[in-house]
């Protein structure tokens, strides 16, 4: 009897403080897998933001550099152009990369740097609270918007991804999600592609991935899942952005 | 018969796996782990067909799947 899927090398093997549930972990394993995979372990440079994920270099079996919230990708702008060697990627939440770090995130892509970015929305501020993030939904219910975000006070959720499709120095931008495994299993895929367009040289990379927060949407994770299939996605369409 | 094993005391009782298992062999543990949470458990007996769908799904990395 064959092991057909087992703990990837660069994962280290304890227990996150992720709440269950969390879609983090599953991003973590996909990344820690896709490393493995490409053979890459010893080279490549992980950049943790500021949000649930900021222990993230404590799970991963790689190097790791934190950044102050919001600057992941000015710090791997600047280890990758003194390191051309390695293979640096930044690994951001919506409010990390599209509320307090949006200009470090325009001006990183707009460069058109050959960095790979893991950009992970759940639509909500987890780390501080449930509070309403740049990403949350219409109507959505939140720790500030107690009644829904309500568009004529709160404005509309953002599309980082399709405005950062427009810059020229952008080569590659997929929307995947955590909903289900056969999402799971397409999300793999992008995350391969956005590394190997580092390995290749191609330029700047990102993939968008829909994640549940149950703890913060206030159901269950099983629930968040189905949230996420039947409301998320009408709003943040999957797919090939660019 | 493929099968799968779960590493009780890393898991916290999410049931995204039961929620995903095409056969419906996952059951939830009622004896608590370290964690403090009733974890998963594999019924053994059924018809696992090492889809890995639980494994794939699973956030805690819990699950090795045998075929």
């Amino acid at each position: 009897m064959d092991k057909i899927y087992t703990h990837p090398r660069a994962l280290r093997k304890t227990v996150t403080h992720y709440c269950p549930g969390c879609g983090h972990g599953i991003l973590h394993r996909i990344i820690a897998e896709v490393v493995d995979e490409l053979a890459i372990r010893e080279k490549v440079i992980g950049i943790a933001p500021v949000g649930c994920a900021v222990i993230a270099y404590d799970y991963w079996d790689f190097d790791c550099s934190e950044a102050a919230h919001g600057r992941a990708l000015a710090v791997a702008t600047a280890i990758k152009r003194v390191r051309k060697e390695n293979i640096v990627f930044t690994y951001q939440g919506d409010g990390d990369l599209a509320a307090i770090g949006t200009n470090e995130t325009i001006h990183a892509a707009n460069r058109g740097e050959n960095l790979t970015v893991i950009f992970i929305n759940n639509a909500i501020y987890g780390m501080t609270g449930g509070q309403m993030a740049p990403t949350t939904l219409l109507n959505q219910k939140t720790a500030t918007t107690p009644k829904g975000r309500n568009a004529q006070l709160q404005g509309y959720p953002l599309k980082i991804s399709e405005m950062l499709a427009l810059l020229p120095g952008v080569k590659y931008i997929e929307r995947t999600s955590l909903h289900s495994p056969q999402e799971i299993i397409k999300t793999k895929k992008a995350i391969k592609q956005a590394f190997l367009n580092q390995v290749e040289n191609i330029g700047f990379s990102l993939v968008e991935v829909l994640s549940p927060c149950p703890t913060y949407w206030g159901i269950s994770p099983s629930q968040s899942l189905n949230w996420i299939r039947d409301t998320m996605v009408k709003e943040f369409p999957l797919g090939r952005i660019k | 018969m493929p099968k799968i094993t779960v590493d009780k005391n890393k898991c916290k009782g999410c049931l995204l796996c039961i929620s995903v298992c095409p056969k419906g062999l996952i059951v939830v543990d009622k004896e608590l782990n370290s964690l403090g949470a009733n974890p998963v458990k594999f019924k053994t007996g059924g018809e696992c067909i090492g889809c890995a769908f639980c494994a794939l799904i699973c956030p805690d990395c819990c699950i090795e799947v045998y075929k």
